[in-house]
């Protein structure tokens, strides 16, 4: 123990014990299990290596970009400080979030909170809903090498939002819930819980918003559960300022017969971390795992997927479509794993690459882990420039030449974007795709 | 009163000449048609004019209005009046008919000039009653899955919408049905009694029957060798290539 200190804060960075003792404070008021497992993922956390260059989780990704050091809890913010924007979606209900408090709150329908339906903050739902949150809470690893990380947001995770929709409730419209960094060095650890039990209907958007371009810190977590029959679309855009460092965990469970589509855009960041794990449980399980990536500048964007069947008769369909500009990065790395007794297994997966510039570098490592004998797992990955003669097409009616590659990136991602039966939730896509072109 | 002229032009693609010394001037209202051989060179003439990147041109001009758009970049070039109906359209997945041409209306227009939407797609939908075509191809991908005949008047249409000063037609002909080849040939007409001057590529004279040219043109390795009325391509028809073959043999 040469130099005990040393190790320690380039371990912990800016999350020391002290920051995690006032951290604790803040949120003494919520259930004895929560705090001891919080507790738990801080000590997990704080002795966990960094990632080193030899992992192969991290491989291709800038490891001198993970360094956690300089930021701290944001301050308080009241709604007219976020210069709060709409998306222009009907919504069933709302909730806004700022340096992991709420803001405010757009209550679901009484119809829907009298057939048992909850959307609250997550805080809420620990104290008056502790049963119902403790079995989902947090309740899968995050097996793609950021347990270290994933373990830090359960340790400072203050509040987040909570979806339970009981058997057979059909929710139409989308509940929406928007999680802000607002100020310069803010740290936040957004969370969003989906439970939708037997045969329910619900879609969830997730909004992840910086209020100016300063450099902040976001580690989230997005876990969705579906029971049997269970429907949920769940869309997450990613739009934290150009100087953040961000991680976002996913974790899905489908079980027998249900059918969860994610869809996820990722415009924001620096430096951004995406894992999704997911879990195939039972027969007739399907899940469609769609990102769109417009990468620009010196933006690195890191997407790990992990596609477990464990059930026969079980279909996943992964689609990872990055548009690259500038001197941009991806790293696309998906696993598709099949249990020896998960026959019948369908498993899809593709990451497409469009390099709209020379100097950016789409990294990818498809692959395959197959148990059992009478699947169907397909994999591939592709990087292309744009076509010349399309290009060509555009430019010769007129179409400036950026322009034409802005119309080109959206045809490449309409094959993802058109998997939206929400028309509304279609174009709110589209015009934050328009907006990173605008840049 | 618009002028195109094509001056001794030399094009060539990976260091292979294709187009030898043509020169061509195309007024207002005028309809030149070329006609000449497979791979004789008339996509490339076009599409350099056009400004398309893999042709190089090695000598000559072409100018508009007594300007030269060499240095013009492709969609400068058509922003200036040029359109290039292509032989053979791209296909754009992912792109709709509406949105595309909606871009290219909007190039057009000022900065900070805003598309009257209601106005665009009223004029759409005229210009499409007009080609016969039916309203459901707006929100179609560019040209994906449509048969020949739908892409060659998909290009018409944009042509239409653009309003061009001057049109390149590159077999435009090809592949549409009879009925299909009298409503381009009207909407060809109407354009052209508004100004529009045409470079029109064909192989039959099956077409020049509903556009009449003012001048017919032979093209031959990268040359124009004869030049005449409406007459010439009837007479091509009747003798072939072979008769200009040894007509330039015998000059
Ligand atoms: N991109 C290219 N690369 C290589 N050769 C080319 C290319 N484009 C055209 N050529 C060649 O140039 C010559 C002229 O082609 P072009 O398409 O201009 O002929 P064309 O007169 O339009 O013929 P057609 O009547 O068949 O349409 C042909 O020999 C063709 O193979
Ligand atoms: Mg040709």
């Amino acid at each position: 123990m040469s130099a005990p200190a040393l190790t320690s804060a380039s371990l912990t960075g800016a999350f020391t014990p002290e920051a995690f003792a006032a951290h604790l404070k803040t949120v003494a008021h919520l259930p004895a299990w929560w705090l001891d497992r919080k507790q738990a993922a801080y000590d997990r956390f704080a002795t966990a290596p960094m990632p080193k260059r030899t992992d192969e989780s991290w491989r291709f990704a800038t490891l001198t970009g993970l360094q956690l050091d300089g930021y701290a809890r944001g301050g308080t913010v009241a709604l007219p400080q976020l210069g709060h924007a709409p998306v222009g979606i009907a919504k069933a209900g709302r909730i806004v979030l700022a340096n992991n408090r709420l803001v405010t709150h757009d209550a679901i329908a009484a119809d829907f909170a009298a057939r048992g339906v909850i959307f609250d903050t997550l805080q809420n739902a620990l104290r008056r809903h502790g049963d119902l949150v403790k079995s989902h809470l947090l309740a899968q690893p995050a097996p793609q090498g950021s347990e270290k990380f994933a373990a830090l947001h359960t340790a400072f995770l203050e509040d987040g939002a909570f979806l339970y929709v009981p058997r057979n409730v059909e929710i139409a419209d989308p509940l929406a819930v928007f999680h802000y960094a607002h100020g310069a060095h803010s740290a936040v650890f957004p969370h969003t819980l989906v439970v939708a039990e037997t045969g329910a209907r619900v879609t969830l958007v997730d909004l992840f918003r910086s209020t100016d371009a300063s450099r902040q810190f976001a580690c989230g977590q997005n876990d969705l559960f579906a029971s049997h029959g269970a429907e949920i679309t769940y869309v997450a855009a990613q739009t934290w300022s150009r100087d953040t460092l961000s991680f976002q965990f996913n974790s899905t469970v489908a079980r027998r017969d249900a059918r969860v589509l994610s869809l996820n855009l990722h415009l924001g960041g620096r430096q951004a971390r995406h894992e999704s794990y997911s879990q195939l449980q039972a027969p007739g399980a399907h899940t469609e795992m769609l990102a769109l990536t417009v990468a620009r500048g010196r933006q690195e964007f890191d997407q790990r997927t992990l596609q477990i069947h464990q059930a026969p008769h079980t279909s996943s369909n992964l689609l990872y479509k990055n548009a690259l500009l500038e001197q941009s990065k991806t790293i696309f790395s998906g696993l598709i794993v099949v249990d020896a007794d998960a026959q019948k297994t369908d498993a899809y997966q593709s990451n497409r690459n469009l390099l709209l510039s020379d100097e950016a570098e789409a990294n990818s490592l498809p692959g395959l882990e197959i148990q059992a004998n009478d699947v169907r797992c397909t994999h591939g990955a592709t990087s292309s420039p744009i076509d010349p003669e399309q290009e060509f097409y555009l430019q010769a009616r007129g179409i400036r030449k950026a322009e034409a590659d802005e119309l080109l990136t959206f045809g490449f991602f309409e094959e993802v974007l058109s998997k939206l039966t929400n028309d509304q939730l279609h174009d709110a896509l589209r015009e934050l795709i328009r907006t990173q072109f605008k840049q | 009163m618009s002028q195109l002229e094509i001056k001794d032009l030399h094009v060539s693609i990976d260091e292979k000449a294709i187009v030898n010394g043509l020169t061509l001037t195309v007024r207002s209202g005028e309809v030149h048609a070329i006609m000449g051989p497979n791979g004789t060179g008339k996509s490339t003439l076009a599409k350099a004019v056009a400004g398309h990147p893999s042709y190089t041109i090695t000598s000559g001009d072409v100018l508009l209005d007594g300007k030269s758009i060499l240095a013009m970049q492709p969609d400068e070039r058509a922003r200036a009046g040029l359109f290039l109906a292509f032989q053979y359209p791209s296909e754009i997945p992912g792109v709709s008919i509406a949105n595309f041409l909606r871009a290219a209306v909007q190039a057009r227009m000022g900065e900070g000039e805003e598309l009257d939407a209601t106005a665009y797609y009223k004029r759409l939908y005229s210009k499409m009653d007009m080609l016969k075509m039916d309203r459901k191809f707006t929100s179609r991908a560019i040209n994906d899955g449509f048969s020949g005949g739908e892409k060659k008047r998909c290009e018409i249409l944009q042509m239409a919408m653009l309003e061009p000063k001057f049109a390149l037609m590159d077999e435009t002909d090809s592949g549409l049905d009879i009925d299909a080849l009298r409503i381009v040939a009207d909407g060809v007409n109407a354009l052209r009694s508004t100004n529009l001057g045409v470079v029109m590529i064909t192989h039959y004279q099956r077409l020049l029957g509903y556009i009449v040219p003012d001048f017919v043109h032979v093209m031959w390795n990268g040359r124009i060798v004869k030049s005449g009325d409406k007459s010439l391509a009837l007479e091509l028809e009747a003798k072939g290539y072979d008769w200009v073959k040894k007509e330039l043999a015998h000059a």
